[in-house]
């Protein structure tokens, strides 16, 4: 009964986490003399008040979870990958490049090649991270947040120069952004609204990667290392390899996460220049979406949700009470500080768990918290 | 060919950019140094450093007083500081991921704060050039060295104090302890959580500086993001200088002149796309990385909580 209760707290956390997060940027909306109820019903409006807005919801949750699962894979394996951004910008390159190549082969053949080459992309630019830290010692933190900046002016120089859409280079305006893909390449949506097949593939991905996580000696090494690597390297486990393979894997899901943005959404690749331009910042939403679902990719998905509602509502907030969307960035970074925070009453309560039952041991369970000191 | 690009001129107006855009690094990465030297990695950084950029803005578009500004935007640094002490110090969180909370967090209340207080566009009050007498009048060196803004100067002077605060005072050992081995420290009766305030707090303000010498020295405007990367490379910097001021300078001036001649590269269009010249800082941080971070070790505690045994 008491290990219920304790599991309904450390569930609850991230709620409270985001109240908090509110709370804040309500006061926030009151120094700017918005008044935060009326801000706040027009962002729940924006997210829920129709099955349209429903609809965009989820077309915004699903990078943030494609994200979070490789999040999800990466932190497990006590690896931070700040670089999901560049992860899907990359992937995303790759996808497009074979979806623009390929224009004469089957619709379902192109789509699963692409797919798996925004994969293979993301993968590369997450593992090549990964192999530095495991051979170089060098911070993956700070080595993926310049993989980020790289990717955005590879990204950049692409779209305007080699990749740009032909029509577009004829015009002076030269919006950076490829030509169109075929129609028959583009993913199935629901009706007349822009929910694509991709969000389907995201959910399963997610029991996926549960299961990888959970029910495999891959994932189980990938979780022994970030656990105690010293442990994991006296079970035999090579440490480095499974390092790099966290943030490989880690890097893939963001990768796909670019390719199913251009063959979902967008039907072409297309930036405003700025860094968060494609990704529209989801590589950094996804680390929030992960986080709030601590860290298990099933949990993930309602967290993905959550954040893809704050940014569709966030939209409808600028238009309805004109606070610009940028309050949404905000809330997410308070949303992490207060997450991250709120551990702390987690591994108190299971230091105190631990010393009122030291007969069992605690086994590598799914509900395990994610481990949070390094 | 090359002796065509490279003329006098050329080379000093490349070294003068140099010197001025260090600036920002060298707020920032002094900053970081103090607070990875007593064991706490701030990875908040460029959140500071935009909170600090937008405050020094517009206190000087509204007032025109840049002290004011500089005041302000040290104020804000402080406060950001203290809220990151308590959230690593206190709570213990993640470094690695509280930073990224709090990046995100400067990153969305600077743009939602300019869009709403400014709007638009507008030009502010920034601070111009200080002509050093006599020095400035030497040929070559002097347009270099010493015709900068005053915050220019400043940052270069934080180098020396930096390095005689953290070896030659007690302050600095004691910095030094908390980083190194904080139990030790904390029976022999070092405040770690003190220390580790104090860091925090001073690498807030130097971060907000570091801003601040962005929107109303080096230009004078504010736009959403205008940091770009800065601050995190200032993160990068710090591991790649060793911990040691000196060494941070070493390398946040290699970055400038990268930067410096890159721009120069885009201004003259040598036949290198200015996307692919944008690249080359970030593409030489990690390599930077590579190079110097298995030669160095850091502080044993850097970004483990410390916490009594009771």
């Amino acid at each position: 009964m008491r290990s219920r209760l304790n599991s309904l707290i450390d569930a609850l956390m991230p709620v409270l986490a985001t109240l908090a997060a509110l709370a804040v940027g309500a006061v926030m909306l009151l120094v700017l003399e918005v008044n935060p109820i009326q801000a706040y019903a027009a962002l729940w409006d924006g997210a829920f008040g129709s099955s349209n807005a429903m609809a965009e919801t989820l077309v915004k949750a699903t990078p943030l979870l494609l994200v979070a699962l490789g999040i999800c894979i990466a932190f497990r394996g006590d690896v931070t990958n700040i670089g999901g951004e560049g992860q899907m910008i990359i992937g995303a390159l790759l996808a497009t490049w074979v979806g623009l190549t390929f224009t004469s082969l089957p619709g379902w053949v192109v789509v699963s090649l692409a797919l798996l080459a925004g994969f293979l992309g993301g993968a590369v630019w997450g593992g090549i991270p990964g192999f530095l830290k495991a051979y170089f010692n060098v911070n993956e933190i700070l080595s993926t947040v310049m993989m980020n900046a790289i990717a955005v002016q590879l990204m950049n120089f692409l779209l305007r120069g080699p990749m740009i859409d032909p029509a577009q280079a004829q015009l002076a305006s030269k919006i950076p952004q490829t030509a169109r893909l075929l129609e028959i390449f583009r993913l199935p949506r629901v009706g007349t609204t822009r929910l694509h097949l991709g969000a389907l593939l995201a959910v399963g991905l997610a029991i996926l990667v549960y299961i990888l996580l959970w029910r495999t000696t891959l994932g189980y090494r990938i979780r022994a290392v970030g656990q105690n690597p010293h442990a994991a390297r006296y079970a035999g486990i090579n440490v480095k390899r499974y390092m790099v393979l966290a943030l490989l894997l880690s890097g893939a899901f963001a990768g796909l996460a670019g390719a199913v943005q251009v063959f979902g959404v967008n039907y072409r690749m297309i930036t405003d220049g700025s860094a968060s331009g494609f990704t529209g910042s989801a590589g950094f939403n996804g680390i929030v979406a992960a986080l709030f679902g601590q860290l298990h990719p099933l949990w993930s998905i309602p967290a993905s949700i959550l954040f893809g509602a704050l940014l569709v509502g966030a939209n409808k907030m600028q238009r309805v009470v004109q606070v610009p969307s940028a309050l949404v960035i905000a809330l997410n970074g308070l949303v992490v500080v207060f997450v991250v925070s709120s551990e702390i009453w987690r591994r108190r309560r299971q230091k105190r768990r631990l010393a009122d039952e030291p007969a069992s041991k605690p086994g590598p369970d799914a509900s395990a918290p994610a481990k949070v000191t390094p | 060919m090359i002796a065509d690009f490279f003329t006098i001129t050329v080379l000093v107006g490349i070294l003068t950019s140099g010197i001025r855009l260090a600036t920002p690094y060298l707020f920032a990465a002094i900053g970081e140094t103090f607070s990875q030297r007593s064991g706490v990695l701030n990875l908040g950084v460029e959140g500071q450093m935009l909170l600090g950029a937008f405050a020094a803005f517009y206190v000087s578009y509204i007032t025109g007083n840049l002290w004011l500004a500089v005041l302000v935007a040290i104020v804000v640094g402080a406060l950001m500081g203290l809220i990151m002490a308590f959230v690593s110090v206190n709570l213990q969180a993640q470094q690695g991921i509280s930073g990224i909370g709090f990046y995100l967090f400067g990153l969305g209340a600077s743009d939602l704060l300019f869009q709403k207080l400014v709007g638009t566009v507008k030009i502010a009050n920034s601070f111009s050039p200080v002509y050093i007498p006599v020095l400035s009048e030497i040929p070559g060196l002097g347009e270099i060295i010493f015709q900068q803004n005053v915050l220019v100067y400043v940052a270069f002077a934080l180098v020396p104090v930096a390095w005689f605060v953290l070896n030659r005072t007690t302050l600095g050992l004691k910095i030094h302890a908390a980083g190194e081995n904080p139990a030790a420290a904390d029976s022999l009766g070092v405040s770690i959580a003190g220390v580790r305030y104090f860091t925090i707090i001073l690498g807030g303000i130097l971060s907000a500086l570091a801003g601040a010498s962005l929107s109303i020295a080096q230009s004078n405007v504010f736009q959403q993001g205008m940091t770009s990367g800065i601050g995190f490379i200032a993160v990068a910097l710090v591991y790649f200088g060793g911990w040691r001021p000196w060494g941070v300078l070493g390398g946040a001036l290699l970055f400038s002149m990268v930067n410096a001649l890159q721009l120069w590269i885009q201004v003259k269009g040598v036949g290198i796309p200015s996307d692919i010249a944008v690249m080359m800082p970030y593409v030489l941080t990690i390599l930077v990385l590579v190079a110097s971070v298995s030669r160095v070790r850091g502080p044993s505690a850097l970004t483990k909580p410390f916490e009594r045994e009771n």
